[in-house]
């Protein structure tokens, strides 16, 4: 991982370091496992065409699970991860990027905290949002 | 012409309702298992001296994992459960948002549940009208002390 990053560092506007996912039907059967949602569309193919869908998909939470973990690795040892969210608008597929993405939307101090406003998302293949969203995250200071 | 709403007397009588609290175990198998899945490299997830070397009592929980709900056979797995009759048989996951506050959520942590629908809305969608439902689940810790809550939309329709 990066070194750790301060809040005196950044500013409104920055862009923080993307993580770019790729689900093999494997994570998503261990996602299944990992979050006890066993919804066949996710790992059966046929059962997933029989509900209109041309395939299996991503699970929305997994999503928003890999927006956590962009968030974890930039906030690195000192900083936490306090607050973050998506909607599903799109679905994604498995052996198809997943581009976790963030820019940073406002800085405040609060309650002896140093807080970092973003607005986050994950986009596909054809750089379409299907999951935007918000988070807020604590990093240290210098001072 | 104004459509009539879907929205019933009956399902506005559930918001604001909190469920009977649920025991959520965070276990470090649990941890390594959502830490794997998601993919996460940061040894905090899985080396229990580190995730002590940098400040936690235990295996801290990744962004998103708050522990598995005891499974009761008698239960109804409550991500369905609205407390009332749905005209609806299809459902989608409009989106999740979880807040953490100052405590740090580790492995052998048993946090309470409680669940409420914060509030209902309707939309005309392309495939029909739709029932938006927001969920609200707050877990507390053994001392406690509200540690998550968690926002999710469900979409019926």
């Amino acid at each position: 991982m990066a070194g750790q990053v301060y809040f005196e560092d950044i500013n409104e506007g920055d862009e923080i370091p993307k993580l770019v996912k790729n689900c093999s039907s494997q994570q998503l059967v261990m996602w299944a496992a990992g979050s006890g949602d066993f919804y066949q569309i996710h790992y059966d193919k046929d059962f997933a065409q029989s509900t209109g869908l041309k395939g299996t998909i991503v699970h929305g939470a997994l999503k928003h699970a890999f927006l956590g973990q962009m968030l974890h690795d930039w906030v690195g040892e000192k900083g936490r991860v306090k607050k973050f969210g998506c909607q599903y608008r799109g679905m994604d597929y498995p052996n198809q990027d997943i581009a976790c993405r963030g820019v940073v939307t406002a800085k405040r101090r609060e309650g002896g905290e140093n807080l970092v406003e973003l607005e986050i998302w994950a986009e596909n293949p054809e750089g379409q949002k299907t999951s935007p969203g918000t988070a807020v995250v604590a990093l240290p200071s210098r001072k | 012409m104004t459509q009539p709403s879907i929205i019933t007397d009956e399902m506005r009588a559930v918001i604001g309702q909190e469920s009977d609290p649920q025991a959520v175990e965070v276990d470090r198998s649990a941890v390594r298992m959502f830490a794997r899945a998601v993919g996460h490299g940061d040894p905090v997830y899985y080396d229990v001296e580190e995730a002590r070397r940098r400040g936690y009592r235990d295996l801290p929980c990744p962004p998103a994992f708050l522990g598995t709900p005891v499974f009761l056979p008698s239960q109804p797995p409550r991500a369905v459960y609205t407390g009332f009759k749905s005209p609806f048989k299809r459902v989608l996951n409009g989106g999740t948002e979880v807040e953490y506050f100052d405590e740090d959520i580790c492995a052998g942590d048993v946090l309470t549940s409680t669940t409420k629908i914060a509030d209902l809305g309707e939309r005309q969608g392309s495939l029909g009208p739709m029932l938006i439902i927001r969920f609200e689940t707050t877990y507390r810790n053994q001392q406690g002390k509200v540690v998550a809550i968690l926002r999710g939309t469900g979409i019926q329709y």
